[in-house]
């Protein structure tokens, strides 16, 4: 397996393999088959969770499973990346890709650490040059795109949810289970002692391919009872703006933009959102932005698709009937 | 309680920044700002002392160039005590693991209980570079706090997950990474900014770590950058100006042409 591309496999809370790990299972197997190398996954997951690897061989013609009980009960940086260290000293591939999530820059951080190999971070895309892969991210917040590749033969990528599209293989591929040796490096786990749920399990934010988000014109918590109605009219997430997050309308989990999430959804709309380049640089890559705002002069008019000029208490009631008449 | 905050200057989000003819970010562009992920993990170090009844030390850690102490100044202003730039020619292009060599290098010769640092920069947005110093240093590793809790010997973090939060609990010296629901980072006061100006920034050069441009810095850095362009123009914004029954429909039958319903 020398010189392959691995994918680094994510277990979501749930123990089922993370959206995000099946389309960078797709984006390495295309690349695989560009570049003439081979692709496997690795998954590192407390046995409990382990069916998640045969998820993962749906995509990939062979899969690593480690079963790591710590991998349930730590936070799984730690076990995750020392487990696939000592596989990659064994197996000598030369790429890594892991999914641009909240885990995956943990991982793909730590695994740098111990291998001292560098890390490409939120690719939007993936090509092959005869030195290994292309990346292509964007930078300032989306005013730059900038193609970037790999030094020496190796290197780690983290690539942006919604940049390929799953598609399973023709057939599926092969689980083995493995032991990988002593890491070289024993790091301190840290151990989850409660996992709290406040909010029912919805999509993450940043897998959304619809994100209907709510700014300081949503004017309060209630106003985004309205937002959530039309996302779940369009079977999409709920996004925010800092100001209504400052003003305590809704979680900082929900907030798009600088100090927030990046998004990247086919949709994105935008609703009272001024858009101000603090908020504008966590979404502007999304494909269609319709934004609904009273003034028509704000900087959303500026790369917003469509604009709608007007109250959104009046036009968003009116969408989610429109809607739901058009689906019923 | 000594806590070393990481603290990078970034280019201020104004829209102006860019990349100079050798595809590194031109500094000389647009003025540098404290990267705002960072401002939150300095205040909730601040923060963090105040609960202890301003029993803590703080110092602000940076890798940056020459003219750096502009920016840590502001940190200094906001509550800091000193501050360490660690600056040298050679770091010019660095890449985020010579970055997180260099942070463990000098957290090395700094003595800490807790080392608190921002989610990801607003330039490029890695965010992989504290996980890395972490486990370069081996310090227990507790990211995306919503909140932080330090005992004498330990630290106690909410980490933010989809739909709550995992209670998370370590040994000192650790490292946690802040978020932004940590609060809003505080505006230095006129005391805080005159007494800002009498505080120690030291400056080390790579040498001063023990380490040399063979080993980290942008002669052997792992990543580089080979182009760099704008992205595909926006299409013309379409107004709608209907009432609202109208305009609705408009929107329905937009989103039905780009097949999204």
């Amino acid at each position: 397996m020398a010189g392959a591309i691995w994918v680094v496999g994510e277990v979501g809370p749930d123990g089922a393999l993370a959206r995000i790990s099946r389309e960078v299972a797709t984006l390495a197997r295309d690349l695989g088959a560009a570049a003439g190398r081979d692709v496997a996954g690795v998954l590192v997951a407390p046995p409990e969770a382990s069916g998640a690897a045969d998820e993962l061989a749906a995509y990939l013609p062979r899969v690593l499973l480690v079963e790591e009980p710590s991998a349930g009960t730590d936070v799984a940086a730690v076990p995750v990346a020392s487990a696939v260290a000592a596989l990659v000293a064994r197996d000598e591939p030369a790429y890594l890709f892991l999914g641009a999530t909240p885990d995956g820059r943990d991982v793909a951080g730590v695994l740098s650490a111990l291998l001292g190999w560098g890390v490409l971070v939120n690719a939007t895309e993936v090509g092959w040059s005869d030195a290994g892969p292309t990346v292509g991210m964007s930078i300032f917040g989306g005013r730059l795109l900038t193609t970037s590749a790999f030094s020496g033969g190796q290197g780690i990528v983290t690539v942006r949810p919604n940049t390929a599209t799953a598609a399973e293989a023709a057939a599926p591929g092969t689980v083995e289970r493995v032991v990988p040796g002593q890491p070289g490096t024993v790091l301190p786990h840290v151990r989850i002692l409660e996992r709290v749920q406040e909010s029912a399990a919805a999509a993450a934010l940043e897998d959304a391919r619809v994100i209907v988000a709510g700014g300081r014109g949503v004017g309060g918590g209630e106003g985004f009872g309205l937002v959530q109605e039309l996302a779940d009219v369009l079977g999409g997430a709920v996004g925010a703006t800092r100001a209504a997050v400052d003003s305590g309308w809704i979680p900082y989990s929900h907030q798009i933009g600088q100090t927030g999430k990046i998004v990247k959804p086919q949709l994105y709309l935008a609703l009272g959102i001024s858009g101000a380049i603090q908020h504008k640089v966590g979404m502007q890559t999304a494909e269609t932005i319709v934004a609904v705002n009273r003034d028509p002069d704000a900087p959303v008019a500026e790369f917003a698709d469509l604009l709608v000029v007007g109250d959104l208490f009046e036009v968003v009631p009116e969408l989610v009937n429109q809607l739901r008449a058009r689906s019923g | 309680m000594r806590i070393v905050v990481l603290l990078k200057p970034v280019p201020d989000t104004t829209g102006q920044e860019r990349l100079g003819p050798d595809l590194r970010v031109d500094r000389a562009a647009v003025p540098a700002v404290i990267n705002p992920n960072d401002e939150y993990a300095l205040e909730g170090a601040l923060r963090l002392m105040e609960a202890r009844g301003g029993d803590a030390d703080i110092t602000l850690l940076t890798m940056g160039p020459a003219s750096a102490p502009e920016t840590i100044r502001k940190g200094l202003a906001m509550g800091a005590h000193r501050g360490v730039l660690v600056s040298d020619p050679a770091l010019e292009g660095a890449c985020a693991i010579s970055t997180a060599r260099v942070l463990s290098a000098a957290l090395a010769t700094l003595e800490f209980d807790l080392v608190l640092a921002g989610v990801d920069s607003s330039d490029g947005r890695g965010g992989v570079v504290a996980a890395a110093v972490a486990a370069l240093r081996g310090l227990p590793y507790l990211s995306y706090a919503g909140s932080i809790e330090l005992g004498d010997t330990s630290v106690r973090v909410h980490r933010l997950s989809a739909t709550g939060y995992d209670v998370l609990e370590a040994p000192l010296p650790a490292m946690v990474v802040a978020t932004q629901a940590i609060g809003e980072p505080r505006y230095p006061s006129l005391k805080g900014i005159m007494g800002a100006r009498s505080k120690e920034i030291a400056t080390r050069s790579l040498a001063d770590l023990g380490l040399s441009s063979h080993e980290v810095g942008g002669a052997v850095a792992t990543t580089r950058v080979l182009e760099a362009r704008p992205p595909a123009a926006r299409a013309a914004t379409r107004v709608v100006r209907d009432a609202a029954p109208e305009a609705a429909r408009q929107v329905v039958e937009f989103l039905a042409e780009r097949r999204i319903i």
